[in-house]
C-alpha cells in the first residue's frame, strides 16, 4: 500500500474510507514493516521533543550562534495580552510558538526537522497551539503531524523541500501546507479540503526565495516561520468555509517546482541575493569579503 | 531505508540550526567513527566550500567533533564537544580551506589517528537534509551513503577476491542491495563496498580475511 502523489492519497481515502493520517499510518506499517504501536511510540517522542521546542524560549530565550536572533518567541507571546492583538490569541500563540522553535534551533538545541530544520516551527507552531486552545489529545495531534508528514512527503517526492534547490517556497511553504492540511483534519474537514488547504497555502508563498544572512539559518527563517503559521490558519480557515483552491495539489507540487528551478541560485540558500545581499543583510555577515 | 519514511519528513530530530551543516556534519562524523574502529586520540578536520564559510554559525566544528566522539544528530551533548574532547583526551584541529574545489559545497576531509599510530581518512559530502555520502577512504575514491548496513573490504585488486566476498555472502544468506568496487590504479589496492537491507552477520569479517589478498574488512551496522 503506497501512494505517489494527492491523486493516489485521495483515491485511497475514498475507497478505504479512511483519513489522510490513517492512510499514512497503513503505509508507513506496509513500508516499514512495523507496528502501529511502533509508530505512534516514535511520533510520540518527536511531540515531546516538539513540545520542548515551542515552550522552552519563552521562559528562557537564548541568543543564537550566529547572535541574529533570541527573545522573539517571548516578545511575540507577550504581546498576545495587548488591547490591540489582531491576529487573535490562538494565532498569536503559534507565531510565538514557531519563532521560539527557530531560536531553539538556532542555539544548537534539539528541534524535529519539519521538513527541514529551517522551516521546524511551522508544523509544531501550529498544531500544538491548536492542541492546547481547542482541548486535542495527543493521539489527536499525532495524527496531525501523521496528515502534515502524508503532504510534506508528496512534496518531497515530486517536488523539492530543499531551499537550495527550490528557495523557501520549498521549505516554509511546504511546512505551511503542512500544517494547513493538518487543521482540516483536526476540525473534521475532509481529506478532499485538506488537500485544498495545502494547495492554497502552496500557491500563497509561491517564488518565496531563501536568503538567510550571513547563510544563518536565522533572520528571515525565524520570521518567515511566523508566516508560515499564519498563511496555514489562513488556508485550513477558507478550506473548510468551503472555499477550494482551484490548482489541484499535484499541479500545485509541479509549479512550486518549476518555479524554484526558474529562480537564480543567488536566491536559493547562497545568501548572494534578498536579505543576505542588502547593505544591512552584508554588514552582518562577518565572512563577507 | 529504501523508502521515504513519516520519519523523514518529520524529523530527523537533530540538534540545530542546520540539517545540511549540522546533521550532516555529525553523521559523517560518526559514521567515521565507526568505520575506524579504534578509539582516535587525534582528529583534524578540513573543511571546504560552504562548510568552510560558515562553519561557526552552524556548529558545524561541534556537529564534526560531536560525531568523532560518538555523538549521534540528536544527542545534546554535541554543543559541548569541544569540552567533552578535552576531558577524553581527545586531541583535534580544523583547517580551513577556501581555495581547493571540491564537487559539492558542503564537504570535509577527516583524518582520525590512532594510538598505535593507524592513520585513516575519511572525505565525506552532507548533500541536503541530513543525508550524506562517503567519497574518499585514504587514497581512493569511493562512494556509500551509511543508510544501509555496510560492508567495506579493503583488498588487492585481483582475480577471484570479489567471487570470493560474494560467496561469503550468500553462504550468510545476506542479500546485496548495492555492490561497487574502487581501485588506485590496476593490481594496487581496491574497496569492495556492499550495502544491504539487513544487518550483515559480524562473522562474515572473519570469513572475508581467509582470503590471501583481502588486507580488512569494516562493518557497519544500520
Amino acid at each position: 500500500m503506497d501512494f505517489r502523489n494527492a491523486k493516489e492519497l485521495l483515491a485511497l481515502c475514498s475507497s478505504e474510507g479512511k483519513t489522510i493520517s490513517r492512510i499514512m499510518i497503513d503505509r508507513e506499517m506496509y513500508l516499514g514493516n512495523v507496528t502501529e504501536e511502533y509508530i505512534v511510540d516514535r511520533m510520540k517522542a518527536s511531540l515531546h521533543i516538539m513540545r520542548d521546542s515551542v515552550h522552552t524560549p519563552l521562559s528562557n530565550p537564548v541568543k543564537s550562534m550566529g547572535g541574529l536572533i533570541g527573545g522573539e518567541g517571548k516578545k511575540a507571546l507577550e504581546y498576545d495580552g495587548a488591547a490591540k492583538n489582531l491576529c487573535g490569541s490562538t494565532l498569536t500563540k503559534a507565531m510565538a510558538y514557531a519563532l521560539s522553535v527557530l531560536e531553539v534551533n538556532g542555539s544548537m538545541g534539539l528541534i524535529v526537522a519539519a521538513p527541514t530544520a529551517g522551516s521546524s516551527g511551522v508544523v509544531p507552531g501550529s498544531l500544538i497551539a491548536i492542541a492546547e486552545d481547542y482541548k486535542l489529545n495527543d493521539n489527536m495531534l499525532i495524527d496531525g503531524l501523521l496528515n502534515a508528514g502524508a503532504i510534506g512527503y508528496i512534496l518531497t517526492w515530486n517536488a523539492s523541500v530543499s531551499g537550495a534547490e527550490a528557495g523557501c517556497q520549498a521549505e516554509v511553504g511546504a511546512a505551511s501546507a503542512m500544517a494547513a492540511s493538518a487543521i482540516v483534519e483536526l476540525f473534521g474537514g475532509s481529506p478532499e479540503a485538506s488537500l485544498s488547504a495545502a494547495s492554497m497555502a502552496l500557491s500563497n508563498l509561491l517564488g518565496l526565495v531563501c536568503d538567510p544572512i550571513a547563510g544563518l539559518v536565522e533572520a528571515p527563517c525565524q520570521s518567515r516561520n511566523a508566516i508560515g503559521v499564519a498563511n496555514a490558519f489562513s488556508a485550513a480557515q477558507l478550506a473548510m468555509s468551503g472555499i477550494s483552491h482551484l490548482v489541484p495539489f499535484d499541479e500545485m507540487a509541479a509549479a512550486m517546482y518549476s518555479v524554484g528551478k526558474a529562480l537564480p541560485f543567488e536566491l536559493r540558500e547562497t545568501a548572494l541575493g534578498g536579505n543576505a545581499a542588502t547593505p544591512t543583510g552584508c554588514s552582518l555577515c562577518g565572512n563577507c569579503k | 531505508m529504501n523508502y521515504i519514511s513519516i520519519f523523514d519528513i518529520i524529523g530527523p530530530n537533530m540538534i540545530g540550526p542546520s540539517s545540511s551543516h549540522t546533521a550532516g556534519a555529525a553523521s559523517m562524523a560518526l559514521l567515521t567513527r565507526k568505520l575506524f574502529k579504534k578509539e582516535p586520540i587525534k582528529v583534524t578536520f578540513t573543511l571546504y566550500g560552504s562548510f568552510a564559510k560558515t562553519y561557526r554559525g552552524h556548529g558545524t566544528d561541534k556537529a564534526l567533533l560531536g560525531g568523532i566522539l560518538g555523538f549521534a544528530t540528536d544527542d545534546i551533548r554535541i554543543r559541548d564537544a569541544f569540552s567533552i574532547a578535552k576531558e577524553r583526551g581527545l586531541e583535534y584541529s580544523f583547517i580551513i580551506d577556501e581555495e581547493t574545489q571540491v564537487n559539492h559545497p558542503n564537504t570535509a576531509d577527516i583524518l582520525l589517528e590512532a594510538e598505535d599510530g593507524t592513520r585513516f581518512f575519511v572525505r565525506g559530502e552532507s548533500v541536503g537534509g541530513g543525508k550524506i555520502k562517503i567519497v574518499r577512504i585514504n587514497n581512493i575514491d569511493v562512494e556509500f551513503t551509511g543508510e544501509y548496513s555496510t560492508l567495506i573490504v579493503r583488498q588487492t585488486d585481483k582475480p577471484g577476491v570479489v567471487a570470493h566476498i560474494s560467496k561469503c555472502l550468500s553462504d550468510s544468506n545476506v542479500n546485496i542491495a548495492f555492490m561497487r568496487l574502487f581501485r588506485e590504479e590496476k593490481g594496487q589496492t581496491a574497496y569492495t563496498i556492499i550495502e544491504s537491507d539487513q544487518p550483515i552477520p559480524e562473522i562474515i569479517e572473519e570469513q572475508i580475511m581467509s582470503h590471501e589478498f583481502v588486507h580488512s574488512t569494516k562493518v557497519v551496522q544500520v
